[in-house]
């Protein structure tokens, strides 16, 4: 359910990092659109740039990083704004929930300060005022006794219980989007499940853009309805998530997708040899050491002679389907 | 019941800790982190342990392993006691049983280098067993040959690797005094997807050609299955369900395993 | 299947690679640089000083500084350059060998606390706080004064309550590394505590205590100072920066500077080492702690 505002547009962002050993181009040109209600997906291992490429969007890239390219919210354009106006957006336009729930809260403040805190600082709520919405905020993602527990340590709570704390923060002050970083990877699979579910409620009930980034394809594959599959620093193919999953055109997409071990296949009832999993030999290559052409070209197994010295073009496989390659048929 | 082929027989097994008071005069809480666990590992017959956060699989990995004493029952590796072994016949019978960490940044000591870790369970046996230093040094560079690593890697550190190479490491580490027995606690969860492949092809590789058994521990029901012939479902202390691992995972009886089960995200469409 | 990718950062010598980012951090730069010459001047003393510090010369004292005397002449007609030089010499004796009975004796009960646990634990850390509840200089004097005053005494007193500082940084650094996989790894090998203590424990907390030690320096200078200026540490005819400040003091106002080269020498001793230690303590500790 998508109305027409446009909540984000992305057009080739850029990030280059300023290491000791040079510059590195950690991000190299990412774009998407963003409406409201809609979900988008960054999937990827890691070094490929998708945690960067969020960080940018809240504009907490790392310090004397250079960012380029264009990143407009609600029209307005980001890359260069003062920190002052990203303070404004950040916790009140813009909300964000990282993966470590365990470290997201700070331990000598109570559950409720912290909720209520964007409440104070984005609204002007007075104390009793905040308090009251942040109960209510607690209540709706489902912790207990909201009222009593307002007053509570974040050492009193489970891995999932903080996660849901973070999720509330992130949502007091009613944001159009909702940014997730990898929000379930240190929980319990089925903690995991519930806070996914949470999210995908909270997205809908408010109509916000969401974009969640993971590496992993379940998670993926159930939350968001478009992606994009990140590999160093290039985005290498995009579209609704149902295409991207079952055309899989890109080989490095096949390639994650061949690695995973299946649940409910490899059955091997004969008591014969198990399938070996088809990996993608090689490793992942450090970001100071990539080709001028595409990344991918050095463990590719459909890669051709120019791919490592050409930047691959965005082929367009179907109207809303892209692909970063030019071995597109040998792949197929 | 005794099985005559069994590897590892792990027989009621209890490990309760206890936690420091939470007021001066209270009492002091027992946190019972197994309570009663009894398992049969046969050689050939690789057998894996799923659970989340609390369910003790770890304790239980550190009890089979014999670094954490439990409080009543039994391990029996090929038929001895390991908790009932004195020092020095402890320390020679765990030649025969290995571990490999979940974590690979922190399994490897950043201060030593390849070499050196790989070699550490040789140069730790007792010593009329403890093979020469240049001995000790062809069995690395063997052990590193069957994991995909090279002998110019023997003295190079940990931070020069990637985690899935570290992992490797580890699984070197984990074989060169030719064990019976691994046991692998969360072997691939810190790895990336693709690594992650890698590091399981190795593992079932490895199983062919030197006839190592697993005890695997994860959370991953997909890794589980790719990698075991039997499987053991952890909760709260406690085996819940056993069985075979496509039986277990497409058809759950126990309704923890059901929920386990409906909570890994599906891929297909 | 052969993993083939190249480690990329490979440092050819991690020495090297240290030195050229220790060259960029000033307090490393600035602090290393006053640490050598405090020692070069200590090792310099040894062979030659401009002046016998022992020599005096009543028809010469108080002389102003001059092409003779580079720094004038001390109360005693005595070479105020020599006096600085040798001065450096047993400061930086005593430093080494009351930071050293701190390290060798802490680190041990701190090593030793760590890998028993338990009771043995507790008693070493009460013992550390038995200690440390004893205001360190005033316990120095006591003792000096108990005991007798010279530089034997003054060291093992300072040496003695470097001891619980060591215990403690020991003990923590080594509670961290405990509970590290590689840890369980050599237990599950089968090594036992004494030995896993040595070849695991040490070289990963070896930068924390070298960080300490540094600072332990400072201290046990800065300490030496004020035993040999109550006149309970070096006794005369040894130099000795604390002295030299007290003999300086009743003629403050007639050459100020005799209090100020002492003086100055102390800061920058005291500085430098600090320096040097907050240094280290970033050039070493990010580096064991950092993933890829």
């Amino acid at each position: 359910m998508s109305d027409d505002t446009l909540l984000l547009e992305a057009t080739d962002l850029r990030l280059r990092l300023h290491t000791h050993a040079g510059a590195v181009d950690a991000v190299r040109g990412v774009s998407f659109r963003l409406r409201r209600g809609e979900t988008l997906g960054l999937v990827g291992e890691s070094g490929c740039g998708k945690s960067l490429t969020a960080m940018t969007l809240m504009g907490l890239q790392p310090e004397g990083a250079t960012v380029s390219g264009s990143l407009r919210f609600h029209g307005e354009e980001l890359i260069g704004q003062s920190e002052a106006r990203w303070c404004a957006l950040r916790g009140d336009r813009i909300g964000m929930v990282f993966q470590e729930p365990m470290s997201a809260l700070n331990p000598v403040h109570t559950i409720g300060h912290q909720v209520a805190e964007p409440l104070r600082l984005h609204r002007g709520l007075s104390a009793a005022a905040a308090r009251k919405e942040a109960v209510a905020l607690l209540d709706r993602v489902g912790i207990a006794d909201a009222s009593r527990r307002y007053d509570a340590w974040p050492h009193q709570f489970s891995g999932g219980q903080r996660q849901r704390i973070t999720i509330a923060m992130a949502l007091a002050c009613g944001p159009d989007l909702l940014i997730a970083d990898e929000p379930t990877t240190a929980l319990d699979v089925t903690i995991a499940g519930q806070i996914l579910q949470l999210i995908r409620e909270l997205v809908r009930e408010r109509s916000m853009g969401l974009i969640l980034i993971s590496h992993d394809l379940g998670v993926i594959a159930q939350n968001v309805s478009r992606m994009m599959v990140m590999y160093g620093g290039l985005v290498v193919e995009s579209g609704p998530t149902r295409e991207v999953f079952t055309r899989r055109a890109h080989p490095y997409t096949q390639g994650l997708f061949g690695s995973r071990p299946q649940l409910g296949t490899a059955a091997h009832p004969g008591g014969g040899r198990r399938a070996r999993l088809a990996a993608i030999p090689g490793n992942v290559p450090e970001l100071s050491h990539l080709p001028p052409g595409c990344p991918f070209a050095g463990r590719c197994p459909v890669a051709g002679p120019t791919c490592e010295e050409q930047m691959p073009a965005d082929i367009r496989i179907e109207p809303d389907h892209h692909a970063r390659c030019i071995r597109l048929e040998a792949a197929a | 019941m005794n099985h005559p082929l069994a590897l590892l027989d792990v027989k009621d097994l209890v490990k309760h800790f206890t936690l420091p008071r939470e007021r001066l005069f209270g009492p002091r809480r027992v946190l019972e982190a197994l309570r009663g666990v009894s398992l049969n590992v046969q050689a050939g017959r690789s057998f894996g342990i799923v659970g989340e956060s609390g369910s003790g699989k770890s304790t239980l990995a550190r009890c089979v392993m014999a670094l954490d004493t439990p409080t009543s029952g039994t391990v029996t590796l090929e038929g001895q006691d390991l908790h009932a072994m004195k020092g020095e016949a402890l320390r020679a019978a765990r030649r025969d049983f290995q571990m490999v960490f979940q974590d690979p940044f922190g399994s490897l000591d950043p201060r030593q280098t390849v070499a050196r870790i790989v070699a550490e369970p040789l140069a730790a046996l007792a010593s009329p067993h403890t093979p020469s230093r240049t001995e000790q040094r062809e069995r690395v560079v063997q052990a590193l040959d069957a994991v995909g690593l090279r002998q110019s890697d023997l003295d190079k550190f940990p931070h020069e690797f990637s985690g899935g190479q570290r992992q490797r490491i580890a699984i070197a580490r984990a074989l060169i005094t030719r064990p019976k027995l691994i046991v692998a606690d969360e072997p691939v969860s810190a790895l990336d997807v693709s690594v992650q492949a890698q590091v399981l092809n190795l593992m079932m590789d490895l199983q062919e050609q030197y006839g190592v058994t697993y005890l695997l521990i994860s959370h991953d029901l997909a890794v589980v299955q790719h990698l075991c012939d039997d499987v053991a479902v952890m909760q709260g202390g406690r085996i819940v369900e056993r069985g075979s691992p496509h039986t277990l995972f497409t058809h759950p009886v126990h309704p923890y395993t059901r929920k386990l089960v409906d909570a890994v995200p599906r891929v297909a469409f | 299947m052969s993993d083939t990718a190249a480690p990329s950062t490979v440092t050819p010598g991690a020495w090297g690679a240290f030195m050229r980012r220790a060259a960029r951090h000033p307090s490393f730069v600035i602090g290393g640089t006053l640490t050598l010459l405090l020692v070069g001047a200590a090792i310099l003393s040894l062979f030659w000083t401009p002046w016998s510090p022992y020599e005096m010369n009543l028809a010469g004292k108080l002389q102003p500084p001059s092409s003779t005397h580079w720094l004038g002449t001390d109360p005693f007609g005595r070479d105020v350059a020599s006096l600085l030089l040798v001065g450096a010499r047993n400061s930086i004796l005593v430093g080494v060998i009351a930071v050293g009975i701190g390290l060798g004796i802490g680190g041990a009960l701190g090593l030793l606390a760590s890998a028993r646990r338990g009771w043995v634990e507790e008693v070493i850390m009460r013992l550390a706080d038995f200690t440390f509840a004893f205001p360190a200089i005033l316990s120095a004097i006591m003792m000096t004064a108990v005991f007798g005053a010279g530089i034997v005494n003054s060291i093992i007193a300072i040496g003695i309550f470097n001891i619980p500082t060591f215990a403690r940084v020991t003990r923590a650094s080594a509670n961290a590394i405990a509970s590290r996989d590689f840890i369980l790894a050599a237990r599950a090998c089968g090594k036992g505590p004494w030995r896993i203590t040595v070849e695991h424990v040490v070289p990963n907390i070896a930068s924390v205590l070298i960080v300490q030690a540094t600072i332990q320096f400072a201290i046990a200078i800065l300490a030496e100072a004020a035993l040999s200026y109550l006149g309970l540490g070096t006794q005369p005819p040894q130099p000795s920066w604390g002295r030299m400040l007290s003999e300086a003091q009743t003629l403050l106002f007639q050459s100020p500077m005799l209090a100020v080269y002492p003086g100055v020498a102390i800061a920058l001793a005291v500085l430098g080492l600090n320096l040097l230690g907050d240094g280290l303590r970033d050039l070493l500790d990010p580096r064991l702690t950092r993933k890829r």
